[in-house]
């Protein structure tokens, strides 16, 4: 920020602040880590089959992706608000087309 | 070096006494360029949806080929996972050094990176070699070759392109250090690369491990 | 240096509009080559025509018939109404929010050459053996099995095309989040700036669709994929879909921002403000939403099953209501105004009732078990002509003659505009009209030939003749144009405007305003002419004004792309094409390092020149 006018190189303030956020994407990084392995587990172990793990499996996915876009990405920041509309009217037109190419294909 | 770009150059110069807290966005190009590739990832979401639905429409038209369940395997895919969600969180330490304008570590973590990337497209490459020598499964034995090949291919693709992206704009940086020019342009390599990682975790998701279920 | 153009040589000119990342002049390059696949568009919609003025006519072959209407509906759709749209947003939509240019100016070039290059490519395919034919929907299985290369030019050139399209719809996005001057809220945007920013969102999201089913088109022609080959598993109603994914939401791409023009357009010449604002900015948002949910309306008569056809003839009828808001709208703003008939109002005026036979007709369609008598009948082209012509070329030609002493410092003559419109207005209301009818009577479209004494000898005959009443009206506005250029330049705001880009000097100057325009309300210029001098009060003392460079850049990366579209299009016919490929691909990427390595910083107005120019 231009108001910054502290003399020192990078106030302690603000590399406090980019450390706890540091800390918050290994945090992030590691429950994404935790969400594949209970993913591959799932399938390698064969607990659950059917179409209730298909779904499972997609919400792991879901949420993971979630973690990427809001922590990764800085989707949560402030001053996201357009880029929030775009990558979520992908999702929405997205969504649109894997279901209309899904169901409606061979019926 | 022209007059013009003398003062274009002055003019994006980090004062070290003064980092801005966001470099890539501290100038009105670094705002464009972060909205603008935003944009373009929403847009890339539906190109892969079309991808995906393509896949899932025609994933069990195998014609007499092999079926999902005999092609898939977990282990190398699980490594690629692993391979490429590293490389998120590497990209993101580089982010972080920027903010703290420390270009030389950011120069490394991108370049770890980059190494990543590399690494998962070698294993990609190595399993499309595996599906092709030891199961005969090409892009032109069935409807489902089609699309599988299709669908990581493009994948695969875009992380070749992201690869050439990072190597340029770390060549033409090395010596340049980081101004509030150049600092927009990692940024956004950087999240096009974590959009490349949300995409794959789809892939395991639907094609392999969905695949893997039946 | 004054804004007084000095004599430049041809060479100079063209030059400058290669190299140019200047917002108005790419707007006028994408008005210059749309204007020129209109051109050829309407002469094939001119010869399809005269083949079926009269029954069993030989007068084009059957192979050469297929080519026209796929040429004509590709060109109208891809080259023609949407580049001319471009080409006016670009210009306009920087100036009516007070910018100084896009965000992205060399994305801004990329795009257009990669439009005009493509379109080139697309319609090279007649010189080259022949062009695709497959109709502008290019369904497989039979576009996988048209022999030829006419199929890849299609494949190729709208690829190409609808690469620069994604582009410019992300740069016409950020620039309105992010460039609008002071005080533009974003409920103060002109109505055209808000058609020009959901447009661009449809584009966004349509688009990427039809990029892959182009891709999947050209892996099934040239690497012998599988995706349309039943015979191994493929399935050819997945091209269908991602058709129409982006097809039908193409459809509001082409007639929102005539929405957005005609909203310009009736206020400006009722002198009144738009009527109900708020609501026609939501009902521009609700279709544009509606517009993705019901693409498998086009695909009723497929068997997707009763479901599935309930659910979109639902939603194809619900757009009817933001669209109804809209025409309300329209008329209400006229309502007690004091309206001033000019050639753009009067497009204005027919465009109303034009389109809303097209809306019912379109509601017509959306009912299901009557869809099935209608599919593939000439109602269904009367029904799409309504709605293209009677809304997008009525809005593009309302536009031009609007628009026009903005861009070209020349007014139009408004007694030839006039003879235009009548022309054309007739001209279109003959040939439509009465294909509904035949539609109704059993006429398929597509078909070449029709047999006499089936009743539709007559009504065929009057279509023919309407088409070539509008042929004569584009020929009146060509010579509008051209005797335009030989009178005196237009004095500035002729028609008494109410929205900012009014409020720049005749020729507008490259970096658009002087001063960083303050916007005070809904209607900037209006409200200075009412409450002030008349004149945009400055947001800031004078500043340099930062500028970016020119470059050959997007010339050339699109030359590489196109060279190597041409090695796909031949890469089965031997090593040659895929030299080309190499080629054409290394010399592209080239450029695009180059454009990396190289820094541009662009350049500074310094404030001392500014001052000696006027306001």
């Amino acid at each position: 920020m231009t108001e910054n006018t502290t003399p020192n190189k990078l106030d302690s303030y603000r590399k406090q602040e980019s450390k706890d956020e540091m800390k918050i994407q290994v945090i992030s990084f590691v429950s994404m880590i935790v969400f594949t392995v209970i993913a591959f587990a799932l399938v390698g172990t064969q607990l659950m089959t059917g179409s209730y793990l298909s779904i499972l499996l997609v919400v792991l996915a879901i949420v993971q992706a979630m973690f990427q876009f809001l922590y990764f990405m800085h989707l949560k920041d402030k001053g996201h608000g357009p880029a929030s509309a775009s990558i979520y009217g992908g999702m929405l037109i997205a969504f649109l087309t894997i279901l209309g190419l899904g169901v409606i294909t061979w019926w | 070096m022209s007059h013009q770009e003398a003062i274009g150059r002055n003019a994006h110069k980090i004062d070290p006494n003064n980092i801005p807290a966001e470099p890539a966005r501290a100038t009105a190009e670094g705002k464009h360029k972060h909205l603008g590739i935003w944009i373009f990832l929403g847009s890339e979401t539906v190109l892969f949806a079309s991808l995906f639905g393509t896949y899932i429409a025609l994933k069990n038209s195998t014609a007499g080929g092999p079926t999902t369940q005999e092609l898939y395997g977990l282990e190398l895919v699980f490594l690629m996972t692993l391979l490429l969600l590293t490389s998120s969180l590497t990209s993101v330490y580089a982010i972080y050094h920027m903010k703290n304008n420390n270009f030389k570590k950011m120069q490394l973590w991108m370049g770890i990176t980059g190494l990543l990337g590399l690494a998962f497209l070698g294993c990609e490459i190595y399993e499309f070699a595996h599906y092709i020598t030891d199961y005969g499964f090409t892009f032109r034995s069935s409807a489902f070759g089609s699309a599988f090949y299709a669908l990581v291919g493009f994948h695969g693709g875009h992380v070749i392109f992201g690869l050439s992206w990072l190597i340029v704009l770390m060549a033409r940086n090395a010596k340049r250090g980081l101004d509030t020019y150049n600092a927009p342009k990692y940024n956004t390599f950087a999240l096009y690369w974590h959009f490349i990682d949300v995409v794959w975790v789809f892939i395991f998701t639907v094609v392999y491990l969905m695949g893997m279920v039946g | 240096m004054s804004t007084t153009t000095q004599k430049r040589s041809l060479g100079t000119v063209i030059w400058d509009y290669m190299t140019t990342v200047d917002h108005k002049k790419v707007g006028v390059l994408y008005l210059l080559f749309g204007g020129i696949f209109f051109l050829m568009a309407g002469l094939q919609a001119l010869i399809i025509r005269t083949q079926l003025m009269t029954p069993e006519n030989d007068f084009v072959s059957a192979g050469l018939y297929n080519e026209l209407i796929t040429m004509h509906g590709t060109n109208m759709l891809f080259l023609a109404a949407m580049p001319l749209f471009f080409g006016l947003m670009n210009y306009v939509m920087p100036l009516q929010i007070g910018a100084r240019d896009l965000a992205f100016p060399f994305l801004n070039g990329l795009g257009v050459w990669l439009f005009i290059f493509g379109g080139l490519l697309m319609n090279s395919s007649w010189f080259f053996g022949g062009a695709p034919d497959a109709g502008w929907t290019n369904y497989a299985p039979l576009s996988v099995q048209s022999p030829g290369h006419g199929i890849n030019f299609y494949v190729l050139g709208l690829q190409l095309a609808g690469a620069g399209t994604i582009m410019t719809g992300i740069n016409f996005i950020a620039t309105i989040v992010l460039m609008r001057g002071p005080g533009m809220t974003y409920m103060r945007m002109p109505l055209f700036t808000w058609t020009t920013l959901v447009t661009s969102i449809l584009i966004l999201f349509a688009f990427p669709a039809f990029t892959i089913a182009l891709f999947l088109m050209q892996f099934d022609r040239m690497f012998d994929s599988a995706f349309f080959d039943i015979a191994l598993g493929g399935n050819s109603v997945i091209w269908q879909h991602l058709f129409w994914i982006m097809g039908h939401p193409e459809v509001y791409i082409l007639v929102l921002p005539a929405f957005g023009i005609f909203s310009e357009v009736i206020p400006t010449f009722s002198k009144k403000r738009l009527f109900g604002y708020t609501a026609m900015v939501f009902a521009t948002f609700l279709i544009a939403f509606l517009g993705f949910m019901v693409w498998a309306h086009h695909m009723f008569t497929v068997g997707l099953g009763p479901v599935a056809n309930a659910l979109f003839a639902i939603g194809t009828m619900a757009i009817a209501v933001p669209t109804g808001i809209k025409i309300f709208n329209w008329l209400l703003t006229m309502w007690g105004g004091s309206i001033k008939i000019t050639t753009p109002m009067l497009y204005a005026l027919g465009f109303i009732p034009s389109f809303t036979i097209g809306g019912m007709t379109g509601v017509m369609l959306g009912s299901t078990v009557a869809d099935y008598q209608f599919h593939d009948t000439y109602f269904v082209v009367a029904h799409f002509h309504y709605v293209i012509i009677g809304g997008s070329v009525f809005g593009i030609l309302a536009a031009v003659h609007y628009w026009w002493p903005l861009m070209f410092n020349r007014m139009l003559s408004e007694k030839l505009g006039k003879l235009e419109f009548w022309l054309f207005f007739s001209g279109f209301h003959l040939t439509f009209f009465i294909q509904h009818f035949l539609g109704l009577m059993g006429m398929p479209r597509r078909y070449w030939v029709f047999l006499e004494n089936q009743e539709l000898d007559l009504g065929n005959l009057i279509s023919t003749l309407g088409s070539y009443l509008m042929g004569l009206a584009v020929i009146v506005l060509l010579i509008n144009v051209v005797t335009s250029y030989f009178k005196g330049p237009a004095p500035r705001d002729p028609w008494d405007g109410r929205s900012l880009e009014w409020s720049v000097p005749n020729p507008t100057p490259y970096y658009n305003f002087k001063y960083t325009p303050l916007t005070r309300g809904l209607d900037p210029l209006w409200i200075e002419k009412m409450e002030g001098d008349g004149k945009i009060k400055p947001a800031e003392p004078l500043h340099d004004i930062h500028m970016p460079h020119g470059s050959i850049l997007p010339f050339l990366i699109s030359l590489g792309f196109t060279i190597a579209s041409f090695g796909f299009i031949y890469q089965l016919d031997g090593p040659h094409g895929r030299i080309l490929i190499y080629i054409g691909m290394a010399f592209a990427i080239g450029c695009m390092i180059v454009r990396s390595l190289k820094d541009d910083y662009g350049y500074n107005i310094p404030k001392e020149e500014l001052e000696k120019e006027d306001d």
